[in-house]
This record gives structure tokens, C-alpha cells and sequence, in this order.
């Protein structure tokens, strides 16, 4: 079985944040870059399959510019046997990466794709789920634990309030969560090796998918500084305020 | 072969990963306990950190000085005790035999060195030799097959774990440096025991120890180099120690840029006089003469190394590299502690740590009078040719 695995170029994630000044994104110019930490937890997922001899290859996917290169090659310095690369320079939307997958998907026939639950700068969430609707795959979404039987994996999902176990047939579509695993740092000499391991090209035209961005971002803003508090003299007042200021009781 | 950029890259970019997410969390522990946790070492291990230096072809990464000298920069941000644990395997514990091991040698130990199986110490310095490391007594007697060594090693560096051993001994008593040989002795080695781990001003959590040959017997195939080997001792040992000044410095660098770090975030957040004390400019003079000198060290350290790798005989650069980058750790470690105020006493805070810990750079591998001895031979043997 083969498991492809999607893995995006993001901001790191110790950076602070900028706005840019004229407020239509954030800073990225001159901005250490990594890969979105579920996308590592995807990666190393998809490394313990093949270790243990449930997955035969791992692919790992990346859309953007040139150098999401250095994102594919750390997942190739991981583990991951081969990289497929969607060179394009434009803002990329969650159903643009989804549909690149799917095409993707189509060619190489995975049992398995596995992406991050969101990418840590857009926190969109979606990509996993459309990629699954796409493709017409069963999903697992937040997976906490995943174990592959014999043509079915079973996801612990990470719902409100508690864990969810779903079975699913394969091919599926599982999105990674926080406690997954623990991904493994690559090493040095793995990261020497992963030069040689080919990483494939393609421009979103040759997979027949029009990437256009269908959102348009309208402003981006610091979030608002924190107001100064205030000091109440007894429990009665404080009590008076949080029903009658502030609300919540 | 140099790396291309992208793969170097990503090789300094994981060790500081590694310093900034493994090692950075254990500080306070390693120099509360006194020791590396096993599963710590485990870890450097597979991250493939003991072999940095060691030729591809036995295992390594094959490193040159730059490439090496990038890796630890990096690992000097954290406590350099994490260092210390595979610093001989990458430095002075593995250059003689790289340099000057026969073919047997290196294939019986390197692969080992590089995975970090086999932990190597560099015994040379002596209760009665220091600095005069040609005035070294430990004294090696062939007998048949073997040679016979008798005689003490001070401070050395992880012998208390060590497999391997580089010793330096005196094989011929009628000569001075020529004189000495150089030995891989492995630990078991009837006749070879250890002293009690010294207790230190800093770098918990790094050991050293007496080494002591009485009547250690030692295979005559044990000298570095084999029987050609005879009498290049000191000539390698010195070898050796360049290459190592060159990482010293890069280890001052990282170690300076982390108390420059440590200094800036105290001084934004510490408010006296209703603001931070970063406000005020006889603090700012402090900060801002840390990071000139962090980046007069780097350039010097990565000039350096890359005039080495070039091909050049860098012995004079190399202890300057050394020399200036140790002082002005010093000077750094000092205005640190000062910016932090009563708070830069205070064990809690990294930078009473570091202020021990860089003390010692100033001495090992060649005392900063040492430097200074080397730098004015190298000038005086330019002005008479
Ligand atoms: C933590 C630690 C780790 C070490 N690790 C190792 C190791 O792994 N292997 C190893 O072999 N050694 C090791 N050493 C030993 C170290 O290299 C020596 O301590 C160092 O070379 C200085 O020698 P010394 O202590 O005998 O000082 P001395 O040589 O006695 O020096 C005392 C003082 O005299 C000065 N001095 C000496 N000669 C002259 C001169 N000609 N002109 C001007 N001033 C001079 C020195 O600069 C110094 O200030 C280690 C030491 C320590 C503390």
C-alpha cells in the first residue's frame, strides 16, 4: 500500500507574527519557514507504517513555490521514499490543494493519504475533508491513534469531550491531531542521503486543475492589545459586574 | 566534498531544533544531577552527532572545518555539557586517527567513533606538563610485542566513559617532542585504571578524570599509525589541536550568542525606574557591545575554517580564532551576569551557568598565553624569510 502524505511550507512556528503595513497578508519576506508541525505528525505516521511493514512507499506532497522543496526533502530526510512537488506561485486555497492532491491521488493510487488537521497559518481545517469529498473516500479526521487491518483502518478521532473510534474502508483520507505521535527528528546522515531521492514536478496546468483562489481576503489585523484590568473592593461587586457588565453569569 | 547550501541547511537547522527543543529544557537537571541522561545521549546518537568529522567512507558525516564549525555554533546555545558528551568524537578524541591512523585502524574504530558506540578521550596533558605538553614524562617501553606504558594523564576529558584512548607517551627519553608517540588504547587494557572524576568549577554534567598506566600493557599494533608512527606523537597531537582551536572558537561563538539572547530578553522585560532596563543607554552599551563582539567571533571562526578547508595552513588564524573568541566569551559571560543584576548570581538564571561554564575555554586546548606564543611565532617566522 502506498501512503501519500501532504506537507506544507509554513511560517515557524517560534516566529512572532508580523502584519504587513498595508494589512492584505503577513510578513513572509526574510521569515525562517518549516514544515507545519501536523504535517510532520502525518510524515511520521506514515514512516511507523512503513517500518512496520503496513505501507509499502510513502510519497510526500507539497504545492507552492520553489522552495517548497525544502519542505518535501525534510520529509524525505524523515523517511518518506519520494516527493511529488506542484510548482505554483500563487496564494493557494484549501480547495485548490485539495483538488491538486486528488489529481495527484488518481495517478498514484494510494491506500492511504494522510495530511495535518490544519496548517498552523491559515488554520483553515479543510483540506483533509475536501480532498476526501473529491476523491469520494471515506474519512478520519483529528485521528488520535490509526491502526491498518486488512483493507480498513481504524481512527481514534479526538472529538469535544472525548475519543471516537471509526472503522473505515480503504482507500480513506485521515487528518492528523496533536497526540498522534511524537515525530522524529531527522538525521544528519538521512538528511545527506535525501538529496538522492527524486522529487517529481508538475505545474497545476499539466494536472488539469485550475488553482485560482475562490476567497478573497478583504484585511489582515493584529489582533487587539489586552485592555487594562480594574480591582474590585468586594465579592458582591465583582459578582454585580460579571452579570451585568461582562455577562456571564 | 563541501555539502550543497540547501543540505547544510537543514543539517544546522535540525541540531538547532534539537538544542533549542531537547537540550535547552534539561539544563537546569544535567547541572543539578551532574550527568546527561542516557536516553539524551541515546538520541545525539541517532542524530548521527558523534560522527560529524568522521570520513563518509567509515560511517561519518565527513564534515569540513565550515560545515562542522556551523553544527557547533549550534550546539554551543545550549549548556556546553551537551557538547562535551560527543565533543571528543568530533574533535580531539577522533582527529589522530583520522589523520594518522593506518587503513586497520581506522576501519576497527571509526564506524564505532561515528555511531557514537565507541566514546573517545585525547590524553595528553600531565600533573607536571600542561603547557608544555613536549615536556611530557608518561614513559613507553617496548617490550617484544608490545609496549609498556607507565605514567599519569591529567583532566582528560571523558576518560571515565571512554572506549578509546589517544595517549601521548615517550617513547624515546634522549628526545624532546620527537621523542613522543602517539597510542589508541582501549579501555580493559591490563594495567590502565582511572581516577575519581574531578569536581568542577562548571560544565556539569562533563567529566574528566586521571588516566594511569602502571605497566600497561599495549599492543606494539596499537600505535597510532603503526611502526612509522614512531615518534610523529606530538606532531599529531598538535595536528589535532588545530582543527580543534577552530571548534573551540565556534563553540564560544554559540555560546555567546546565547548569553547575548539571554541578556536582551531580561533587559526587555526587568523594569526599574518605571521601564525596562533595555531603555536606558548605559545597558544598551552593554548589549551592544556583546553582539559586536559575537559577530566579530563568528566572522573570525567561519573565516577560519573556510581558509582551512581552502587548503591554507591556518595554525596562526586558528589560535587567533581561539584566542579572541574565548576572551570575548569572557568579556560577554560578564556583562551578561552584570545586565541581569543581582539576578545574574542566582543559580536559577542560564547566565550564572554560563559564566563558570566559559571559563574554561580560556584554558584548555592551549591557555590563552599559549595562543598569544603561537600567534607571535607564526608573525616571527613571516618577518625572517
Ligand atoms: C575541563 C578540562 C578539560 C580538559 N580536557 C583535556 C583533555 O581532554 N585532554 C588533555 O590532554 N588535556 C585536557 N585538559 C588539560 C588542559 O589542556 C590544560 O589544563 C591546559 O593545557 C593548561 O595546562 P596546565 O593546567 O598544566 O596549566 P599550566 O601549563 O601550568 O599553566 C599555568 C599558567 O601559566 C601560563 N603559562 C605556562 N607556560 C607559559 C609560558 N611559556 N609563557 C607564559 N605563560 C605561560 C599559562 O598560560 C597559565 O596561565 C583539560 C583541562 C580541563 C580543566
Amino acid at each position: 500500500m502506498k501512503v501519500l502524505v501532504a506537507v506544507k511550507r509554513v511560517i515557524d512556528y517560534n516566529v512572532k507574527i508580523r502584519v504587513k503595513a498595508d494589512k492584505t497578508g503577513v510578513e513572509t519576506a526574510n521569515v525562517k519557514m518549516s514544515m507545519n508541525p501536523f504535517d510532520e505528525i502525518a510524515v511520521e505516521e506514515a514512516i511507523r507504517m512503513k517500518e512496520a511493514g503496513k505501507a509499502t512507499e510513502v510519497i510526500a506532497f507539497s504545492a507552492g513555490p520553489t522552495q517548497c522543496q525544502e519542505t518535501i526533502r525534510t520529509a524525505l530526510a524523515m523517511g518518506a521514499d519520494r516527493g511529488v512537488h506542484v510548482v505554483t506561485d500563487g496564494e493557494l486555497q484549501p480547495l485548490a490543494v485539495a483538488k491538486l492532491l486528488k489529481a495527484v491521488a488518481d495517478k498514484e493510487q494510494p491506500g492511504l493519504i494522510i495530511v495535518g488537521k490544519q496548517a498552523i497559518d491559515d488554520d483553515s481545517n479543510q483540506t483533509g475533508q475536501m480532498v476526501a469529498a473529491l476523491l469520494g473516500w471515506s474519512q478520519g479526521t483529528f485521528a488520535n491513534k490509526i491502526d491498518v487491518a486488512d483493507g480498513s483502518v481504524t481512527v481514534k478521532r479526538e472529538v469535544d469531550g472525548g475519543l471516537e473510534n471509526v472503522k473505515l474502508k480503504l482507500p480513506a483520507v485521515i487528518t492528523t491531531d496533536l497526540r498522534l505521535n511524537e515525530p522524529r527528528y531527522a538525521s544528519l546522515p538521512n538528511i545527506m542521503k535525501a538529496k538522492k531521492k527524486p522529487i517529481d514536478q508538475h505545474k497545476p496546468e499539466d494536472l488539469g486543475v485550475d488553482v485560482a483562489p475562490r476567497l478573497k481576503t478583504l484585511k489582515v489585523e493584529e489582533p487587539a492589545g489586552r485592555k487594562a484590568g480594574i480591582k474590585v473592593k468586594t465579592v458582591a461587586e465583582l459578582v454585580e459586574k460579571l452579570r451585568n457588565e461582562a455577562g456571564v453569569i | 566534498m563541501p555539502l550543497d547550501s540547501d543540505t547544510l541547511e537543514q543539517l544546522v537547522d535540525t541540531v538547532g531544533r534539537f538544542v533549542r527543543e531537547r537540550c535547552i529544557p534539561l539544563e537546569e537537571q544535567v547541572a543539578e544531577q551532574d550527568k546527561v541522561p542516557d536516553d539524551l545521549i541515546e538520541e545525539m546518537k541517532g542524530l548521527g552527532l558523534f560522527g560529524l568529522t568522521v570520513p563518509e567512507e567509515y560511517g561519518g558525516l565527513g564534515l569540513n572545518t565550515e560545515e562542522e564549525s556551523r553544527v557547533v555554533i549550534e550546539l554551543g546555545h545550549a549548556a556546553p555539557a551537551f557538547r562535551s558528551v560527543c565533543g571528543t568524537n568530533i574533535g580531539i578524541g577522533s582527529q589522530g586517527l583520522i589523520n594518522a591512523g593506518t587503513e586497520e585502524q581506522k576501519r576497527k574504530y571509526l564506524p564505532g567513533v561515528a555511531s557514537g558506540e565507541i566514546i573517545t578521550s585525547f590524553g595528553l596533558t600531565e600533573p607536571e606538563a600542561g603547557s608544555d605538553a613536549a615536556g611530557l614524562k608518561t614513559q613507553a617501553r617496548r617490550d617484544g610485542n608490545h609496549w609498556i606504558l607507565n605514567g599519569t594523564k591529567r583532566y582528560i576529558t571523558n576518560a571515565n566513559v571512554a572506549h578509546l584512548l589517544t595517549v601521548m607517551a615517550r617513547t624515546n627519553p634522549a628526545k624532546g617532542g620527537s621523542g613522543i608517540s602517539a597510542f589508541l588504547i582501549e579501555r580493559g587494557t591490563p594495567g590502565l585504571r582511572f581516577g575519581k572524576p574531578e569536581k568542577k568549577m562548571g560544565q556539569q554534567g562533563a567529566h574528566i578524570c586521571d588516566v594511569i598506566f602502571e605497566d600497561c600493557k599495549v599492543p606494539a599494533v596499537q600505535m597510532l599509525g603503526g611502526e612509522a608512527g614512531e615518534g610523529q606523537g606530538f606532531r599529531s597531537a598538535m595536528k589535532t589541536l588545530d582543527r580543534g582551536r577552530i571548534h573551540v572558537a565556534a563553540l564560544c561563538v554559540g555560546m555567546a550568542e546565547r548569553i547575548v539572547e539571554e541578556s536582551l530578553k531580561y533587559a526587555a522585560e526587568r523594569k526599574q525606574f518605571g521601564q525596562p532596563i533595555a531603555n536606558f543607554q548605559l545597558i544598551q552599551a552593554m548589549l551592544a557591545d556583546s553582539q559586536t563582539e559575537a559577530y566579530a567571533m563568528k566572522t573570525m571562526v567561519m573565516d577560519a575554517a573556510r581558509r582551512r578547508d581552502a587548503g591554507e595552513d591556518t595554525a596562526m588564524l586558528a589560535s587567533c580564532a581561539k584566542l579572541f573568541c574565548s576572551e570575548a566569551l569572557g568579556r560577554i559571560a560578564d556583562r551578561g551576569v552584570q545586565i541581569h543584576g543581582g539576578a545574574g548570581y542566582i543559580r536559577s538564571y542560564a547566565v550564572e551557568r554560563f559564566y563558570r561554564d566559559v571559563r574554561i575555554v580560556r584554558l584548555y586546548e592551549g591557555t590563552s598565553q599559549i595562543q598569544q606564543i603561537i600567534i607571535a611565532r607564526e608573525m616571527m617566522r613571516g618577518q625572517k624569510a
